[in-house]
């Protein structure tokens, strides 16, 4: 699952005639019991300082780690000079990492293809469906939305297993393959199949649901007149429903981008269950092996803070997208 | 004839929705030597409670207790702290014009995209700098930086729906601001806190990755890298004990999340599509 952590999922004020509370002094008169003036700036203090300490100061030295020679001799104490880009340098001179990014986007362009595909056809058939079985389909997906990712990728490994796994046995008895004791992990390309079929099947509900209710509020005059007029299914998604839903697919197509590329638990997870670490890794697992693994913290803050300007960049557009729809 | 079809597609994505979470249950109720024979069963033949007695109580195997209480305490820590901090700047950027108002905005939004991931080694880092690794306190402090973002983002929302000149008229009628803040505007925001405070819940249980960088050592660990040892150790040999221990950490989210998602689908998409 992922609750989504960023869309509004708050009713948006529409009117926008709705004033603010200015906090001018002529309101304050009006107060019979004035208290000791407070502003704006002292509601923000809890929020800002714990952002501030827990993420903002982090990235500070993240910044400065990158830049410095720092490996195990500086954690124990060892002074650690400015070393200018050499990790960088180090960093996109390696093979190994190219191979990573490459891997992540390859990866995620799987998933949200995948994803986006079969949640908007999801969305689509929901909307086709009567009553019931639309509420039966729903039920169906709002438990897979609410597996946590790590209990789903534990229990998809279970499926898979090698040798009890339901799968496996499946394919052997019903559809008479042989796949008796077949390892599914232990192949890269397998491993992968494995690991999008986990992420899709989470991520195809948030989907499925955003964009139906983006569906249902395309006015159906339209798409009557659109279907007297001649227009088949396919024209009627092209020429209607996609542009009236153009702003939720993209951010939800951005929002899929961003958490694929991310996407740590399920691999590292499922390289627990049974894949080959260096086979397998992407960017989020490769940082975690990187630094943590082998104490090279100051080429692991380079690459760290390469994953936050390229997660930080692709996300540009829905930070503006929310700005914008919200007309601060 | 195609009604028939939908619905026939339907079933289809419904089970295949379903079958993981069914399998995961279904598993945690057989004994383990069952399924690990040449058969398989798609029902618990010799349904049994075992495997739950061998996660919740089994000690020298599992440290499930433990673990839960973890995660209770951060967990609840967490959504109240962020509840109270998110509703104070809320207020602060939906009830006050301020100079750099949009700029708090704006930068809630950039730090919400900031990958945990890059920044594990720094917070790491920090956290041991303020002898906070391995504390309830130090994962409870990175978790409400975790889901501030999200949380004030959404209560804003929320705040911007309750009609401002309620407050207005609370103060006419002799309230402080303060008092109108509080005693107006907070009820009108219950259904608002529920909803962002289950979300907030459901991040911090499910949270794996930073609970692992931080909180390492066994007796602080979270429900998710206790699930995550206990499948390490028992991998081969037990699987059914695993699905219990899934099951367990599963079932708190599925019910949070079953209670809000109505309003998270309604609300999403009100401001989404304009036209």
């Amino acid at each position: 699952m992922s609750p989504n952590p960023s869309l509004d999922i708050a009713p948006r004020d529409v009117d926008g005639d709705r004033r603010i509370a200015s906090s001018q002094p002529g309101r304050q008169r009006a107060v019979k019991k004035p208290r000791a003036q407070f502003t704006p700036y002292s509601l923000l203090i809890p929020a800002s300082a714990v952002l501030a300490a827990v993420i903002g100061w982090p990235l500070v030295q993240l910044v400065i780690m990158s830049f410095q020679e720092f490996g195990r001799a500086q954690v124990f104490g060892a002074p650690s000079p400015f070393i200018g880009f050499d990790n960088y340098v180090e960093v996109l001179t390696d093979q190994s990492f190219w191979l990573v990014m490459f891997r992540s986007f390859a990866f995620a362009a799987v998933c949200v293809t995948s994803t986006m595909v079969l949640g908007t056809l999801i969305a689509l058939l929901m909307s086709e469906l009567g009553k019931v079985m639309r509420l039966i389909l729903s039920i169906g997906l709002l438990l897979a939305w609410a597996m946590p990712a790590l209990t789903a990728t534990i229990v998809w490994g279970w499926m898979f297993d090698t040798s009890y796994g339901v799968v496996n046995y499946v394919l052997t008895r019903w559809f008479g393959l042989d796949y008796i004791g077949h390892s599914w992990l232990i192949e890269p390309l397998s491993f992968f199949f494995v690991a999008a079929l986990i992420v899709i099947w989470g991520a195809i509900p948030f989907v499925a649901f955003t964009v139906y209710a983006g569906l249902t509020q395309v006015p159906d005059e339209v798409l009557e007149a659109a279907q007297l007029d001649g227009a088949g299914a396919v024209q009627r998604f092209r020429l209607i429903i996609f542009p009236y839903l153009r702003s939720i697919f993209l951010v939800v197509f951005i929002l899929q981008i961003i958490w694929d590329l991310r996407v740590f638990t399920q691999i590292f997870a499922l390289q627990g269950i049974g894949g080959i670490k260096d086979q397998t890794s992407t960017l989020g697992v490769y940082i975690y092996q990187n630094s943590l693994g082998t104490g090279e913290y100051g080429t692991g803050g380079a690459i760290a803070v390469i994953t936050v300007i390229v997660i930080t960049a692709i996300s540009f557009y829905y930070v503006r997208q929310s700005v914008k729809e919200e007309e601060l | 004839m195609k009604k028939f079809i939908l619905g026939a597609l339907a079933l289809v994505v419904t089970a295949f929705s379903i079958f993981p979470v069914y399998w995961m249950v279904q598993t945690s109720f057989q004994p383990n030597n069952e399924i690990i024979g040449s058969e398989v069963n798609f029902w618990p033949q010799n349904f049994t409670l075992r495997n739950y007695e061998t996660v919740l109580f089994d000690t020298t195997r599992s440290q499930f207790m433990p673990a839960l209480g973890n995660s209770v305490v951060v967990t609840v820590s967490t959504v109240v702290i962020a509840l109270v901090f998110a509703f104070l700047a809320s207020l602060a950027v939906t009830r006050f014009r301020f100079k750099s108002r949009k700029g708090f905005i704006l930068t809630i939004l950039i730090v919400q995209m900031i990958p945990a991931e890059a920044m594990i080694v720094s917070t790491y880092r920090v956290l041991d700098s303020w002898s906070l690794l391995n504390t309830i306190m130090g994962l409870t402090i990175v978790y409400v930086a975790t889901v501030l973002p999200f949380t004030i983002w959404t209560l804003r929302g929320f705040v911007n729906g309750v009609p401002v000149e309620l407050e207005e008229a609370a103060m006419i009628d002799g309230l402080s601001r303060s008092g109108a803040f509080w005693r107006i505007t907070l009820p009108l925001l219950a259904p608002g806190l529920v909803a962002t405070g289950v979300f907030g819940f459901i991040q911090a249980w499910n949270e794996f990755l930073l609970a692992l960088v931080v909180n390492s050592r066994p007796e602080m660990m979270t429900l998710p890298v206790w699930l995550r040892t206990f499948q390490i150790a028992n991998g081969t040999t037990n699987w059914s004990a695993i699905m219990a221990g899934s099951t367990l950490m599963a079932i708190p989210v599925i019910i949070f999340f079953l209670i809000v998602q109505g309003r998270m689908t309604s609300g999403l998409v009100s401001g989404a599509v304009k036209g």
